[in-house]
């Protein structure tokens, strides 16, 4: 039969969850359609026309029943979802400490930036039994990260930062699929999830790491001074850009008087589209690098904010 | 047949009528330019079982293709202008129009005791308007195909597809307008022109089902046509608002979209349940169990089924709260299709059952429809939602409510009304074989895409992993079971047209206003003005004496 159910076992925990989740509400939708079925079946052939049966004191409707039998499995119902909506709760809130590994889709592939400076296209290296955060954006169309095994999907849309965290606890390679239609070879755009042994990912991670690549926010920092942005944020004295050190999570007041954290999305906006939230006390006159940065760029960009602030509100240079 | 209705139930009995509304006028433009639904009625028909026709060829396609995991038969690009024609052609030109469109024209102005719709020459507007919309379909057809999915999101559709995506987009714009027409019609119908006698309470269910459309059509397809504007102005000239380049929001699309494109679905679907009503009672010969409530709804049907569009959108970043309550409201709607389906179950009990094909059908579809709803209920759970998303799971879903509940329906309603529309019989042995193929076909096909969506085989796969390539084939070949019982049905009821044994006003022994005119009816429907003077289901018991010693 395992042609028929290559029913592949869960490898998180999570996804063990929403297997017996499915399964305990795969049973109750049999247990709710069988008596239809039957009943149904009962019914017009006991009743059929040819047969002499009493069909004295026929019912016409009955509140009771009617409400009984629609108030009942409602409720039955209900059970599941809460029990659902937690699970999908727990799917929106990654640990404090789980490692972000950013993603940048692009038609069609999968780009993969983990923190220490290792890049991949398509497969995907994650050590086992530790918490990962994928921060993921789009170049072009929408996409969807999905990991069967782990049970878990999230769209990938340009212009936004998703997030998505899972902690595998089998190794293994598992696929890695595409899930929401994004042109010609929608298809084809995917690759492994290959979940290591953490001595083997950190062979794995030493051998990508080695050959003098830097790490994002080493790439980001050197992108912040070549691209001059030192040139107007570090003097803020002048008033003439907010300081960014320590930037990261702060919460900013915004010229209109509202307050946002200053997360993934926020600084990305603030690169691509800087008028839409003018920081309080400055004046909207930071020209958009929407045509100039990539989404990886900043991408990087945003890793080095994340990650070199200093005492003196000028930002630290590599 | 002694389940014949009383013979008090109209006061005016209708006498010898005239010639029928196929033998008044013979020409070409007796048909093209005519103003009687029941004309507008078949010319929908011929219209729509032509696109039927087309869109299944594409689905054929798609299924031979899908026989190999590196899909032989067509390039990458191909198989994805097949699915798109495939779903564009079969959700705008056949589900959506299907059911209201012929057997709502034909039968509610004879079901009120109307001589016509409120809006005659409107109606044979819709029509042209659809037959418009469905030769610049064509056009995609023949130009190369649109290659966006039917669902046309953005940026996709918008900036990168390099298919004939605006000439798609103005087929559906114009189509709409169709849509609006025809609701506003029926709407106006249900309220102006019931015969004396002919309360709310009186209205057959399958009106009330039409008004419940009706009522979306005008709503929300206006939404639909506004958002797919937007999509072509910005292909066209570059306006920024799904963009997110220009500064729009790539998830403002799915909103608007799935705004419309959800009580869509219900437009599809809630003809179909008032068809499967009519069925249920006249086969059981008995009035419908709880008519209030099968009646109300499918009112509640249409209003919830506007609130729960974000369901679609559970992994698209919006928010958990949204999720949570649009997950909630999603349940909430499953309440009223779940009484029905009871009803019609409690409907057969103590019945007079005929077991004649339409019952079949109406049975198919019950079936059906609830393999459809539970497993809706499952993509309505936010946890399952997020790994069966973009799966076979949800196609396996929505085929069921789609293909298994509308079309069986039409089916079903087209065996209970041809006496009525063509004045002839067909062979009831073949059509309750037709109805068991089809019930079978479409289970193998459909049921193996359930198990490869729970496995993780995504949805609009043109390359897919080898494991699933057995499912695929049962699929497949499944296919070809269900082409074969909608095929049957083309040939013994053609046959019946020219050998058909000639039926009588009422061959079911039903108590609805449209059987008390002849068959086929005459041009102005009723002789004489019908009087109407008791409820839509009221059967006498039969076998009165008869008790139960089995």
């Amino acid at each position: 039969m395992s042609g028929f159910f290559p029913w592949q076992p869960a490898a998180s925990a999570y996804g063990r969850q929403i297997d017996l989740l499915a399964a305990a509400f795969g049973t109750m939708v049999w247990l709710l359609a069988i008596p239809v079925f039957v009943l149904m079946a009962v019914f017009a052939w006991r009743y059929r026309r040819t047969r002499e049966v009493n069909r004295q004191n026929r019912p016409n409707g009955n509140v009771w029943v009617e409400a009984s039998w629609s108030v009942i499995p409602f409720l039955m119902i209900l059970v599941f979802y809460v029990w659902a909506t937690s699970l999908y709760l727990d799917l929106r809130q990654p640990p404090e400490d789980a490692v972000t590994i950013d993603v940048v889709a692009k038609q069609w592939m999968w780009k993969f930036q983990h923190p220490e400076g290792a890049r991949e296209i398509n497969d995907l290296h994650v050590p086992v039994g530790t918490p990962i955060k994928l921060v993921m954006t789009s170049q072009d169309v929408i996409h969807s990260l999905y990991l069967p095994a782990l049970r878990i999907k999230q769209d990938v849309v340009p212009g936004r930062y998703s997030t998505l965290w899972f902690t595998a606890d089998r190794a293994g390679a598992y696929p890695l699929r595409c899930a929401e239609f994004c042109g010609a070879d929608h298809s084809v755009m995917g690759g492994k999830l290959i979940v290591m042994e953490a001595a083997d990912f950190a062979a794995w991670q030493a051998a990508h790491n080695g050959n003098g690549a830097l790490s994002a926010a080493e790439r980001g920092a050197r992108l912040y001074r070549t691209s001059g942005c030192a040139g107007c944020h570090d003097r803020t004295q002048e008033g003439l850009a907010p300081a960014l050190s320590d930037i990261f999570g702060r919460q900013v007041v915004l010229a209109d008087g509202s307050r946002t954290r200053a997360d993934e999305q926020y600084l990305r906006d603030a690169i691509m589209l800087p008028n839409k939230q003018v920081v309080a006390g400055f004046r909207g006159i930071m020209p958009s690098y929407a045509a100039s940065f990539s989404a990886e760029e900043v991408a990087d960009l945003v890793a080095f904010l994340k990650s070199a602030p200093s005492a003196d509100g000028r930002i630290a240079q590599p | 047949m002694n389940a014949e209705p009383p013979k008090d139930r109209f006061q005016s009995p209708q006498e010898d009528s005239g010639p029928s509304y196929l033998r008044a006028g013979h020409t070409l433009r007796s048909w093209l330019l005519t103003t009687d639904h029941k004309r507008i009625a078949i010319l929908y028909l011929f219209a729509i079982s032509f696109f039927f026709l087309v869109g299944a060829i594409a689905a054929a396609l798609i299924r031979l293709d899908l026989l190999t995991p590196a899909g032989d038969l067509l390039t990458n690009d191909g198989y994805n202008r097949a699915f798109s024609l495939h779903g564009i052609i079969m959700v705008w030109f056949f589900l959506i129009p299907s059911i209201p469109n012929t057997f709502g024209n034909f039968l509610i102005p004879l079901m009120i005791g109307a001589r016509d719709l409120a809006f005659p020459r409107l109606n044979l507007l819709s029509w042209y308007i659809y037959v418009v919309a469905g030769l610049v379909t064509l056009y995609v057809v023949l130009g190369g195909g649109v290659d966006t999915g039917w669902t046309f999101y953005t940026p996709l559709s918008s900036v990168y597809a390099n298919g004939a995506v605006v000439a798609a987009i103005l087929a559906v714009f114009i189509s709409g307008f169709s849509s609006i027409l025809t609701g506003l019609n029926f709407i106006v119908t249900i309220h102006k022109l019931r015969a004396p006698g002919m309360t709310w309470g009186r209205l057959p269910l399958f009106c009330w089902s039409h008004y419940a459309t009706s009522i979306i059509f005008v709503l929300a397809t206006p939404v639909l046509a506004i958002t797919l504007l937007l999509v072509a102005a910005e292909r066209l000239i570059g306006i920024g608002v799904f963009d997110p380049d220009l500064g729009g929001d790539p998830l403002l699309f799915q909103h608007l979209f799935w705004f419309y494109s959800h009580p869509a679905v219900y437009i599809m679907v809630l003809p179909a349940l008032g068809v499967i009503s009519e069925l249920i009672t006249c086969a059981a010969h008995k009035r419908i169990f709880g008519y209030w409530f099968v009646a109300y709804a499918s009112i509640a049907i249409a209003v919830i089924g506007f609130f729960v569009w974000g369901h679609h959108m559970f992994v698209s970043g919006q928010s958990f709260y949204a999720s949570a309550v649009f997950s909630f409201l999603s349940i909430a709607v499953a309440v009223p299709s779940a009484i029905k389906v009871y009803n019609w179950t409690a409907t057969l009990y103590k019945g007079d059952v005929e077991l004649s094909a339409p019952l079949l059908y109406a049975l198919g579809f019950i079936g059906l429809f609830v393999a459809g709803g539970l497993t809706g209920l499952m993509v309505a759970m936010l946890a399952i939602d997020v790994h069966v998303h973009d799966t076979y799971f949800v196609v396996a879903h929505f085929h069921y409510i789609m293909v298994g509940g509308t079309v069986t329906a039409f089916f079903g309603a087209m065996h209970y009304w041809w006496p009525k529309i063509t004045g002839r019989m067909y062979n009831e042995n073949l059509a309750r074989a037709s109805a068991i193929i089809i019930l079978v076909g479409f289970n193998i096909t459909f049921f193996p895409l359930f198990v490869m969506g729970y496995e993780g085989m995504p949805r609009r796969y043109h390359v897919y992993p080898e494991q699933f390539q057995v499912l695929q084939v049962i699929a497949s070949s499944g296919s070809a079971l269900l082409a074969l019982g909608y095929l049957l049905p083309v040939f013994y009821l053609g046959w019946s047209l020219f050998r058909g044994e000639r039926a009588t006003a009422n061959p079911w022994g039903a108590t609805g206003l449209e059987w008390t005119t002849s068959s086929p009816p005459p041009k102005h429907n009723f002789v004489e003005q019908p009087v109407v003077v008791r409820g839509p289901y009221d059967y006498p018991l039969a076998h009165p004496a008869s008790r139960d010693n089995g």
